[in-house]
């Protein structure tokens, strides 16, 4: 059988769901046996102009992580939709917009302004900002445009699978690889590489009936190694986050922090956290419930830290 | 001038009544919303209002048993402090606070209602028609469509 032609590409995205392929190990080994790597810039010298050459359709697999933000990642985007018979929302920014996502709390000039203007650390006098082309005496130089709203792959170009996490373990990586090698596809659309259930279903902690009367940072205390980390005032994110991750993160005392999205069924993340905290919350009367909820500083980068694009709203409204 | 465009929840067991109170009282009240029947004021998930502001509504109005009558014992409590959270995300996506309401309505209050009908409808055509980054802010202009997950 002839191999798969498999590419990987990064968009806006950190840099581990590449690490996340070598996750699963030696099992890399199989997996080169059955697919041949026709781009990876992370690892291997491909061009981009190589990608354009090839004949459309022609790449097995694409595994596109990271969201898109600049015309570049657009660029990408449609071409490997063009080039690739399956393409894949490889972790949570390419599925949800994820961590570079939570820039649709503001726009290009808020956060343009941010960076080279006022961070403390910035001196830039003359106010330079990238340009999309810039005239030097060798010829004109360009740079991809930045957009003011990130946006998910999927809100981009078609796309066959997706798979969650920030980034996706080890073994549900293999697990997709696995099926994709042996033409075991799921329906398309489908999350693969998740469960159909909650964290809270995979977390071994033990649970009680939930009633909070404050919020603690959980740097701020060394919490009960047995006992629900939400019972004791450390927000998770758990109840409202896909399983399939392991509870990897609450299994060393860090609360879950959303990053496998929402659970089937379910679109808006951060609406269905609302709605849980607004049950467990031991107040009634609304000065003390005020009171408890100005202990979640910042209610956005809690509740959509991996998914503002992805929700209901997508982003701050530009005025 | 503009029309705004309303969505009320109302729960079965007060405000949906005293609506109906108002009604059969043939009282006058501005004809903007558009009721929507629950069991408990609870019943409301912020998904919901999120869907109605996504799909053309400019204001939110829940209505509830007042506090220590709800017919489930404590559904409005949750009510309260869903709604006071999800104001604060809400303000957070740049939508004014006043688009969404929480009011207590018991069924012989249907005086009450329609006059909150006129009020909030009037509050709403001050702020004007809604804007939401999902439509206006994308490259794209926004398409509501999200994936299907199985
Ligand atoms: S039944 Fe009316 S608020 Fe619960």
């Amino acid at each position: 059988m002839a191999k798969l032609k498999v590419a990987l590409y990064w968009a806006a995205s950190c840099g581990g769901c590449e690490i996340s392929i070598l996750d699963i190990g030696a099992k890399i080994l199989d997996f080169v046996a059955g697919a041949e790597i026709v781009f990876w810039p992370c690892a291997m010298d491909f061009k981009y102009h190589h990608v354009e050459a090839m004949p459309d359709g022609s790449i097995d697999l694409t595994l596109f992580n990271g969201a898109i933000r600049t015309s570049e990642n657009e660029y990408m985007a449609k071409l490997f939709r063009r080039k690739s018979k399956v393409l894949v929302a490889y972790g949570s920014c390419a599925y949800e917009g994820g961590i570079p996502g939570l820039a649709n709390v503001t726009d290009r000039e808020g956060i343009f302004k941010r960076v080279y203007d006022t961070t403390p650390s910035t001196k830039n006098p003359k106010g330079i900002r990238p340009q999309t082309k810039t005239k030097v005496p060798e010829g004109e130089l360009r740079l991809p445009e930045f957009y003011d709203t990130v946006k998910t792959l999927a809100q981009t170009v078609d796309v066959d699978y997706f798979v969650p996490g920030c980034p996706p373990t080890g073994e549900r990586t293999w697990e997709v690889l696995e099926a994709i090698l042996g033409n075991n596809l799921p329906e398309k659309g489908s999350v693969v590489g998740a469960g159909q259930k909650t964290v809270c279903d995979e977390c071994p902690r033990t649970k009680n009936e939930k009633k909070i009367k404050a919020f603690v940072r959980p740097h701020l205390v060394i919490p009960d190694p047995d006992v629900c980390l939400l019972e004791q005032g450390i927000f998770c994110a758990g109840f409202a986050t896909r399983d399939g991750c392991g509870a990897q993160c609450i299994q060393v005392n860090m609360p879950c922090r959303g990053c496998y999205g929402p659970p089937p069924k379910v679109i808006d993340q951060g609406a269905k956290i609302v709605s849980a905290l607004g049950s467990i919350i031991d107040a009634e009367e609304p000065e003390e419930i005020n009171r408890i909820l100005d202990q979640i500083p910042n209610p956005i980068g809690y509740f959509y830290r991996f998914g503002l694009p992805y929700s209901i709203l997508r982003r701050r409204v530009i005025k | 001038m503009f029309e705004p465009k309303i969505v009320c929840f109302l729960c079965k067991w007060c405000t949906y009544a005293g609506a109906d109170l108002a009604g059969t009282s043939r009282l006058e009240y501005a004809p903007n919303g558009v009721n929507i029947r629950i069991m408990c004021s609870s019943r409301v998930d912020p998904e919901h209002i999120l869907w109605a502001f996504d799909r053309g509504a400019d204001g939110v109005f829940v209505g509830g048993c007042h506090p220590g009558d709800c017919h489930y014992q404590d559904g409005n409590y949750k009510t309260l402090r869903r709604i006071e959270l999800f104001q604060r995300v809400l303000k957070q996506f740049g939508l004014e606070n006043g688009r969404l309401r929480l009011e207590w309505v018991s069924a012989a209050e249907g005086r009450k209602f329609a006059q909150l009908m006129d009020e909030f409808t009037e509050q709403i055509r001050a702020l004007g028609p809604i804007k939401l980054g999902s439509r206006k802010g994308g490259q794209d202009g926004g398409s509501t469509k999200k994936e299907e997950t199985s």
